[in-house]
């Protein structure tokens, strides 16, 4: 027991030694929770709208108007020609085309159907379906208020929308939860594997290994390191999403926090696998790096699970991040509770073993 | 005999890797209190056997005992008998000279107070440094503190692989130095060398090349048993002498040594006909002497036997 006590603060000292990492766990989360949700959003805006207007008519000049008092739209040009409005989406300079027909007004008010058209540049997918769609919106919603002008009998919603757990639709509030798993997978899994294979490549390991000091609690007293390290970024985090968001979890901290240490335990587990199995710290980030891709784009964390291909969806079962992505998300935002996330939690435990297992092994082929 | 009066024993040990043969069937052994010398270039295969030794390596054949314990079956006894000093310095380059000397100490489960006797006469040249990380030391500063951390439990066998290699001529006397202390001391130690000139400093050597062990036995008696004419040589152009000494018949090898070539007479030999052949190739200023041999010329020798 003193063995590991004598290694831990030798782990430590080092630690605290090294000009980089004290800051490095104080600093990232702070700056990746300050700039990231900001900037990693979704919710498109400043959609640059071109108005083919052919009918010069109070109608559409109320939906001109309209479009200008858009906080997603702006009001790029209003043209007489396709050709014209066309020009600028080549260029870029617009995001989409509202063709306003000929009589349009006339049409609108005898009841015949003249149909506005709407053509928008889809190279980035998001940006081309969402702007079309706000579009739509703001069209379907000026008519209504012609409509109603005209026949105020007619008023009212058919259909409402309610977006629980999410009212303002706040893109950051899906990210936030995102973020904490990414700081982890860097605080927990590529430290703690650099670390080691630091060891290797300044031959100190060779001094270690001579001593009767057990090759186990030596990559534990480690570990430990790290994993208090990853649980001061998450409270760091925690913390910002609170302060500058006003963001808290829905849930309780205990269930984040175990949720939390089940993954650091998969993901040290995965970065001493790769500590194993390179004898340079350069394989060990290539390694690392290369999984943490697959982590980052295939378990939820930006995208959907429910929208990948079939094949893909059977692969996300093996992939830790899938879980405690699900947990986070669920016990943040909706408030979700242990029993809720049982599923979860197994996996990650069970995860939690098979990684660590694999540590065990592939270190004894080495030797 | 008691094999417990034998500080090493290894016994035909072979170690491969991949096609390289690092280790061709090795034996030797090392009494108790004796400095033993692995003497040989690099790549003869010193390294890879103080691994085996300590336990950090397996080898494919053939076994070893260190104080007596089987290197593989009792290795967690093993390492806590001997102190390693690996080639490359490696200790903590982050941690100071004392916390080094204090983490190396607690592995082993004494305190630097316990063995403090032992380490002293070279820990005392460092000890004024102790707050200074190990890696921020002169080369020779940290050969010492290494040195201490691998005598620091009081180890009974003593493994330095290169200790020297990479330090200046003065400290490299002053470690052999303490190199004796320590044998004073009981110590056994097998200490590796690619410098031919630190032979005589050791009890027995072992001359290696190649994984082989060419040749055991006492520097002094293995300089005696040489059983070769050995003569020096010079002239105006070195590089010419050469080529014309290695076809003559006379003479069995011929090498560079410094000033003058050594050259080991065949059967026939005459130095003043021999003089007379090169005046008349065209060579200047010759001077022949006979000289006495050195383990460097030993080696040379039995490579050259192991060759034919």
């Amino acid at each position: 027991m003193s063995t590991l006590k004598v290694l831990l603060k030798k782990e430590v000292l080092q630690f605290k030694r090294n000009s980089f990492l004290p800051r490095l766990v104080v600093a990232f989360p702070i700056m990746i929770m300050l700039i990231i949700p900001w900037v990693t959003t979704m919710d498109v805006r400043h959609v640059n709208v071109s108005v083919v207007d052919n009918d010069h008519s109070q109608v559409s000049q109320r939906i001109i108007n309209k479009i200008n008092a858009s906080e997603y739209l702006t009001l790029h040009s209003v043209t007489g020609s396709f050709d014209l409005s066309f020009k600028s989406l080549e260029h870029g300079d617009v995001d989409a085309i509202l063709e306003i027909p000929q009589d349009f007004e006339k049409g609108f008010v005898t009841g015949s159907t003249k149909k506005l058209s709407i053509s928008a540049n889809s190279v980035n997918a998001t940006k081309g379906s969402l702007g079309s769609q706000y579009l739509a919106q703001t069209l379907a919603a000026s008519i209504k208020e012609m409509r109603a002008s005209l026949s105020p009998a007619q008023a009212g919603d058919l259909v409402v929308i309610q977006n629980r757990y999410n009212p303002t639709l706040e893109y950051r509030n899906f990210m936030i939860p995102a973020i904490l798993v990414i700081l982890i997978i860097i605080i927990t899994g590529f430290l703690p594997a650099l670390n080691l294979v630091g060891e290797k490549e300044v031959g100190t390991i060779e001094q270690i290994n001579v001593t009767p000091v057990s090759r186990f609690s030596f990559t534990l007293a480690k570990l430990i390191v790290y994993w208090v390290a990853g649980l001061i970024v998450i409270t760091i985090a925690l913390i910002v999403a609170w302060l500058v968001y006003g963001q808290t979890a829905v849930g309780s901290l205990f269930t984040i926090y175990t949720g939390a240490f089940l993954f650091i335990l998969v993901i040290s587990g995965f970065g001493l696998i790769a500590s194993n199995l390179s004898s340079t710290m350069q394989q060990a980030v290539f390694f690392m790096f290369f999984f943490v891709m697959v982590f980052m784009l295939m378990s939820g964390l930006l995208t959907p699970i429910e929208s990948m291909p079939q094949w893909a969806q059977y692969v996300t079962y093996v992939l830790p991040p899938r879980y405690f992505i699900s947990i986070m998300r669920s016990v943040f935002m909706k408030g979700a509770t242990f029993y809720d996330m049982r599923f979860n939690f197994m996996a990650l435990a069970i995860l939690a073993v098979v990684m660590n297992l694999g540590a065990a092994l592939t270190y004894r082929k080495r030797s | 005999m008691d094999t417990s009066t034998l500080a090493i024993e290894v016994n035909g040990i072979s170690k491969s890797y991949d096609k390289v043969k690092a280790l061709d069937h090795v034996s030797l052994e090392v009494q108790r209190g004796e400095i033993f010398g692995l003497i040989g270039p690099d790549g003869a295969g010193k390294t890879t056997l103080f691994k085996i030794l300590v336990t950090l390596l397996n080898a494919d054949e053939g076994n070893a005992k260190v104080d007596g314990l089987d290197v593989v079956a009792d290795y967690r006894k093993v390492r806590a008998r001997v102190g390693y000093m690996p080639g490359k310095f490696s200790l903590y380059p982050d941690l100071t000279i004392e916390e080094n000397m204090e983490f190396f100490a607690t592995l082993f489960g004494v305190t630097v107070e316990q063995n403090y006797d032992l380490v002293a006469p070279i820990y005392k040249q460092i000890e004024p440094f102790k707050k200074r990380r190990a890696g921020r030391l002169s080369g020779g500063m940290k050969q010492k503190l290494a040195l201490s951390c691998a005598l620091i439990h009081k180890p009974s066998v003593l493994f330095l692989d290169e200790p020297t290699t990479g330090v200046d001529a003065v400290s490299r006397s002053e470690f052999w130095d303490m190199l004796h202390n320590l044998r004073e001391q009981g110590l056994s130690i097998l200490v590796s060398t690619p410098y031919m000139d630190e032979a005589s400093r050791c009890d027995r050597i072992a001359l290696c090349n190649n994984g082989r062990i060419l040749d055991i036995d006492s520097p002094k008696h293995m300089v005696e048993k040489f059983d070769g004419k050995l003569f020096g040589i010079k002239a105006q152009d070195m590089y010419a002498l050469l080529k014309s000494l290695r076809e003559d018949k006379s003479i069995a090898n011929c090498y560079t040594a410094g000033e003058y070539h050594h050259l080991l007479a065949s059967t026939g030999f005459n130095a003043q006909s021999l003089e007379q052949r090169l005046a008349e190739l065209g060579h200047k200023e010759l001077d022949i002497k006979p000289i006495v041999p050195d383990i460097e010329d030993v080696f040379i020798k039995l490579l050259s036997n192991e060759q034919l």
